[in-house]
Formats: structure tokens, C-alpha cells, sequence
């Protein structure tokens, strides 16, 4: 296709290369090894490189038909927000940004939330795509957050989030800090409803992310070598202007200090999910959850319920279902492709 | 709006800001006039001196009427511009500082402490930047570390214990980006702290007092009622950290500012604060007891909306009012 790229313009061009899933090279070289890797192999083993275990960033999608139950998850629209309050440019219109954006990734933004099952339990999960411009969260990815977490507490599910972002949106200015509490709301309502809230960190989760709802769920599993910061090593470099000492702000750093409960290979991550949901949910809180009661939380007891009962809930269609044909990750991941034009708010 | 007639200003300002130059001259001119006062006889040098001076004040008034979001920027950081412990001393009897997150120490970059405002008993919780080199140092200008955070987490649920409202007063350039900081967990730190400021049953009313930065500020910030002073700024990262995101280009803060609608008039539009406090004509530091005094009032007023409100309504419409930002643009 190289041949059209170079002679047709570049808006035509999108059109021609949304439907490619594989990248231009089909060889991947593998950031830790050097080694090259044959794209279809590196999906099939959910991108993590054969080998030298290195674990490759993953789109939203490809999460959430490695986590559910032969692939198979329905998408859940999110409200529209406004596009470009600002009306923000840097060298680009932010407008401009965004739709490049949902051509590369089609996604309609940096959230993508799926409901399915895993193991037969019912699951909510949020998926964040670094290649939506750098999972970055707006308004957008924070009302998708927030749409997941209350669909998860209607539902009386577990919310699994895979968080992946570079931080806030600046083209979103304050609206973009403001999702930082919005989202901590909608935390908090699910943690009172005394349902799990499970955080999987990958790389890189940093910034505004990990300074809220990324940092504030029941347990915490990283994948390894994932950075996960507040501030990033460039910015702290600038600060102190010393070497940083080794394997600084990585996975395993954090659960050195206390930040994190596990490190979990990406095989063995569906596994370890399931069974945290599972052992969670089976506890005492099971039959408060029955009850209309919820929360061990002792201060927050009389709001919950009452809370919890009341909370509005934004008109949401739920788009086609997409259906895995059982016969695993990798024939379910093929069968995901027409789950790029499903009925997600146009926005 | 309010009347001109305020007192002229008391404070003699030592710093000018690059854009206050046109100003700087004329004050500098009245100074030397005033010193000739004494000594000379020619008949007119007082009212050549109440002509210049009056010269001088609608400069100052035109200028600061219509600053840009850069030139606010700077205001906002203007060295001589009240910080937290000034309006502690003008806000706060008896306050009573208390120290130290019970985890791992003390963070002087968020002062807290008890103490009365205007008859109640209040907890008050800020960034402190610090006024010269020492103080500075000692305060880390205003960036919080982790335990700074943490100290805010346990001063709020004490607050929440005996029933006392919450003042915040927000200062900083954003929390502090350094290695003991993230190992300490700075992110989980702010998150936790955002978390209480949205769990707590009593009003927890903010003020924007200079900088607001970033996760920094909204650890502390968000609040039942948010107030900005005039020439505050409110951020998602500061304008020389967008630009450097955005641009690849530090140098470019002033576009940054300009694009990312920070100034207190912008995020009224946007219903992100609820009150502008307004500054006295040339900012804060030219007569900080009258910004005491209007920061007292708006505060004053904010917390007794919510007199006669039960914990969940509280906590209620704390979570309402940060769940509509930006639903109704």
C-alpha cells in the first residue's frame, strides 16, 4: 500500500488505512532484546514478545478480549461531552487531534468500556489506549471512567480498569484536571457499595491518572516493567538534575515501596483477576450487597444506601454485542474487527 | 463592582512586574517629588504631586484592569503577593499549628493548624511558599512532597471528627517532582487526598490565593464552594510544563497561558470556581489588609450557606457540583 500512500492526499489517505489492524511493518523489533518479531505471533501471545518476555503496549480492544470469556464483551456507550471547549490549538487544532485520533485507534476516545464475563462472574472493565493520544485523560476518558464505575454498581459487578495514559489532556485545560475528582466521586460510590475495584497498571500510567483513580482501587496489579509515576523521569531529571537510580518508578519499584500488591505476567493476569474478584465477592459483604446495605466503610454507612439508590444514571444504549466464536484469544481477537464500527456514541 | 475610593495604597511595593514599568516611573517620579517636599518652597510641588499620583493610580487601575493571561500568571507569583501564613495571621485567632502525617514526617510546603475564624472554630489547611531565601527553602516554595498530602488527609478527617469546617488555601506551582516523592508514593498521596476532601461531612470551602497547580492543587481543592481571587491561576499543569507537553518548547509558556484558559474570569465561564474575590487595584500585595478582609467575607459567606446542612447533604453537593463541570457546556 505504499505506493497509494505516497500518491493519494493526505485526507483520502485515512480512509484508506483505517481498516489496517496490522501495522506497516509486520516484523516488530522488541525494545529490550532487539529481537524481531513476527507481528501475528506477538498477538497471539497478547503482545508480550516470545522470548525475552517483554511486555509490548496493548490497545483497548485487544485488552478486553483478553480478559472476558471467549472474547466475547459488549461494548458500553458513553454520554457525549462537549468537543474543544477551549477551542485549543497548538499548531494543530485539537478538533483535528481527535479525529486523527479515532482513525488511528477507532475508538471514539482514550476509554473504552466493556461488560462480559470472566470465568462466568459478571465483570465491568475499562480499557485505556495509549494510542489514543497517549491515553491522555479529558472529559471524554473521565465520564467513560465514570460510566464504567456506575455501570459496574447498577449491575453489582466488579470494575476491573486497565489504566494506560501519559496524564491529563491539556488541550482540555482545567476541564481535563477536573475529571481527577469526577472520578474519585464515582470510585467512591462503587468502594461504598462494597463492590471490588481492581486497578491493573500498565505502561505507562502516570500523571493525573495515577493521581486519582488509577491509585485508589481495592488491589493494585502491575504488569511488568510498566512505568507508573506521578511526575515522569524527564520532568524529575530537569528538577534535580541527577541520574535516577535504576528501575526507578517501574513495577517492581513500586511494589518495593509499598505501592502496589502484585506484579503479574500478562498470561497469568486474566487468571489472578478472576480469582481476586471471586474471593472478594464471596465474602460477608455479599449479603449486605443482598441487602440494599453495602459498605465496611463505617462513616459512609447511612449516605450509601440512600446514595447509591439515587444516583442518576445517564441514558446509555448498549451497543452490539460482539460475540467471541469460543475458540480462544487469538480466533476472538480476529473476530473483534467489526467491533470498530459499533454503535458508541458518536459524540 | 466597588466604588474607587479606596485608600490609597499603603504598601510600598519593591518588585514591578516587566508590564508595570509605565507605572514603576510614575511612582518612582511622586517618590522623588515627595522628597524635595520638605526642603523647597516652590508653591505647586504638591499638587504637581496629587496630579502625578492620580496619573499614577489610573495607570495602575487601566493596566490591571485588562491583564492577559501571562501577565496574571506573573501576578499570581508576584514575590510580594500575601501567602498563606499572612492570611492565616489576618484570618485565623488563637491558630494553633500541627504538624507531621503520623506515617513518615513533616512537610512545611502545606501548613495546617486549628484555630478561630471570626467565631468559629475552624481546621485551616495551605500551601506556603515562604517569603525570603530561608523560608523558601524551609517550605520547599509551596511544592507538597507526600507526607504534606498525607498531613492534609488526617487535618480533614479530624475536621470531620469534631464537626469543624475545612479552609484551603491553594498556592503552588504543583506538587514536587522528585525521586523521594515518588517513592514515597506522591500520586497515591494526592489521590487519597482528593478522595477525603470528597468524603468528608463538613464544608470544605477552597481559595485560590495565588497558583493553583495542577494535582497539587486539587488534592486540597476540591471543595463545597471554590473561591479565586482575581488574578489568580488555576491549571492543568503549569504553562511552562504544558509547553514543554504540548510544544517540545518551555519557552512557549506564554502561548500555553494564553490557549489553556487559566485566569479566574475563564473558570467562572466555565463553572469550574464559584466566586471571584476581587483584588484591590493592582493586585493583592498593594494593600494586602484589604484582601484579608475580602477573603474573610467570601469565606465567611461561603461556609454559611451550608449552616444547618446534615453531613450527607454536604458531602452530597460537594459530589453534584464536581459531577456537572462540564456537562452544560
Amino acid at each position: 500500500m505504499n505506493w497509494i500512500n505516497n500518491v493519494v492526499r493526505p485526507k483520502i489517505r485515512s480512509f484508506l488505512t483505517t481498516k489496517r489492524e496490522v501495522p506497516d511493518n509486520l516484523w516488530v523489533k522488541c525494545p529490550e532484546s532487539g529481537q524481531m518479531v513476527f507481528y501475528k505471533d506477538l498477538e497471539s501471545n497478547q503482545f508480550v514478545v516470545p522470548g525475552s518476555g517483554y511486555h509490548m503496549r496493548m490497545g483497548a480492544k485487544s485488552r478486553l478480549v483478553a480478559l472476558f470469556d471467549g472474547g466475547a464483551y459488549e461494548t458500553i456507550s458513553v454520554p457525549p461531552v462537549p468537543q474543544d471547549p477551549l477551542k485549543f490549538r497548538d499548531g494543530r487544532r485539537y478538533t483535528e487531534r481527535l479525529k486523527d485520533a479515532k482513525t488511528k485507534t477507532s475508538l471514539e476516545d482514550a476509554v473504552l468500556i466493556g461488560e462480559g464475563r470472566l470465568d462466568g462472574q459478571n465483570i465491568v472493565s475499562a480499557a485505556q489506549d495509549f494510542d489514543f493520544m497517549g491515553g491522555s485523560l479529558g472529559m471524554a476518558a473521565g465520564e467513560a471512567v465514570i460510566t464504567g464505575l456506575t455501570r459496574a454498581l447498577e449491575k453489582g459487578t466488579p470494575f476491573i480498569l486497565f489504566a494506560a495514559s501519559g496524564g491529563a489532556r491539556m488541550q482540555e485545560g482545567i476541564l481535563s484536571l477536573m475529571q481527577m475528582p469526577r472520578t474519585t466521586i464515582a470510585v467512591q460510590r462503587l468502594r461504598e457499595a462494597g463492590l471490588p475495584y481492581i486497578v491493573v497498571l500498565t505502561d505507562p500510567t502516570t500523571g493525573g491518572v495515577t493521581a486519582s483513580y488509577a491509585m485508589l482501587g481495592d488491589v493494585h496489579i502491575a504488569e511488568p516493567g510498566a512505568l507508573i509515576c506521578f511526575a515522569g523521569p524527564r520532568v524529575i531529571q530537569q528538577t534535580i538534575r541527577e541520574q535516577l537510580p535504576d528501575g526507578f518508578q517501574r513495577s517492581e519499584y513500586l511494589l518495593d515501596h509499598g505501592m502496589i500488591d502484585m506484579v503479574v505476567h500478562r498470561h497469568k493476569l486474566r487468571e489472578t483477576l478472576s480469582r481476586v474478584c471471586r474471593i472478594l465477592m464471596n465474602g460477608g459483604g455479599k449479603a449486605k450487597r443482598a441487602n440494599g446495605h453495602a459498605s465496611a466503610n463505617g462513616r459512609m454507612i447511612e449516605t450509601t444506601a440512600r446514595e447509591a439508590a439515587v444516583l442518576e444514571v445517564r441514558p446509555m444504549d448498549v451497543a452490539s454485542p460482539v460475540v467471541g466464536d469460543g475458540a480462544g484469544r487469538d480466533a476472538t481477537a480476529k473476530t473483534s474487527k467489526p467491533l470498530a464500527k459499533d454503535k458508541s456514541s458518536p459524540a | 463592582m466597588e466604588s474607587m475610593t479606596e485608600r490609597p495604597a499603603p504598601n510600598i511595593v519593591r518588585t514591578y512586574l516587566k508590564f508595570e514599568t509605565p507605572i514603576a516611573e510614575l511612582e518612582r517620579k511622586v517618590q522623588e517629588l515627595r522628597a524635595l517636599e520638605g526642603s523647597e518652597t516652590a508653591v505647586n510641588i504638591a499638587d504637581e504631586i496629587k496630579k502625578l499620583e492620580q496619573k499614577a493610580h489610573a495607570a495602575l487601575a487601566e493596566t490591571y484592569a485588562k491583564l492577559t493571561p501571562w501577565q496574571k500568571t506573573e501576578v499570581a507569583r508576584h514575590p510580594e503577593r500575601p501567602h498563606c501564613l499572612d492570611y492565616v495571621s489576618g484570618l485565623i485567632e488563637e491558630f494553633t499549628p500541627l504538624a507531621g502525617d503520623r506515617y513518615f514526617g513533616e512537610d512545611e510546603a502545606i501548613v495546617g493548624g486549628l484555630g478561630t475564624f471570626r467565631g468559629r472554630s475552624v481546621i485551616l489547611i495551605g500551601h506556603e511558599k515562604g517569603s525570603d531565601t530561608e523560608s523558601r527553602l524551609r517550605h520547599n516554595f509551596g511544592m507538597a512532597k507526600p507526607e504534606g498530602y498525607r498531613k492534609a488527609v488526617r487535618l480533614m478527617e479530624m475536621a470531620e471528627r469534631f464537626q469543624l469546617p475545612v479552609i484551603t488555601l491553594c498556592d503552588t506551582a504543583g506538587a514536587y517532582p522528585g525521586v523521594d516523592a515518588e517513592q514515597r508514593g506522591q500520586a497515591e498521596a494526592i489521590a487519597r487526598s482528593t478522595d477525603t476532601c470528597l468524603a468528608i461531612g463538613v464544608p470544605l470551602i477552597a481559595v485560590i490565593i495565588g497558583e493553583g497547580g495542577s494535582g497539587g492543587a486539587v488534592a486540597i481543592a476540591t471543595a463545597n464552594r471554590i473561591l479565586m481571587l482575581e488574578h489568580s491561576i488555576y491549571t492543568v499543569a503549569s504553562p511552562e510544563a504544558a509547553a514543554s507537553i504540548l510544544w517540545r518548547d518551555s519557552s512557549k509558556a506564554i502561548d500555553a497561558a494564553t490557549s489553556m484558559k487559566i485566569t479566574a474570569q475563564d473558570l467562572e465561564a466555565l463553572g469550574v470556581i464559584d466566586t471571584v474575590v476581587k483584588e484591590p487595584v493592582g493586585g493583592a500585595h498593594r494593600d494586602p489588609a484589604l484582601m484579608m478582609k475580602r477573603v474573610g467575607d467570601a469565606v465567611a459567606k461561603a461556609i454559611a450557606e451550608f449552616d444547618g446542612k446534615s453531613p450527607a447533604e454536604i458531602r452530597r453537593q460537594r459530589q453534584d457540583r464536581f459531577l456537572e463541570i462540564g456537562r452544560s457546556l
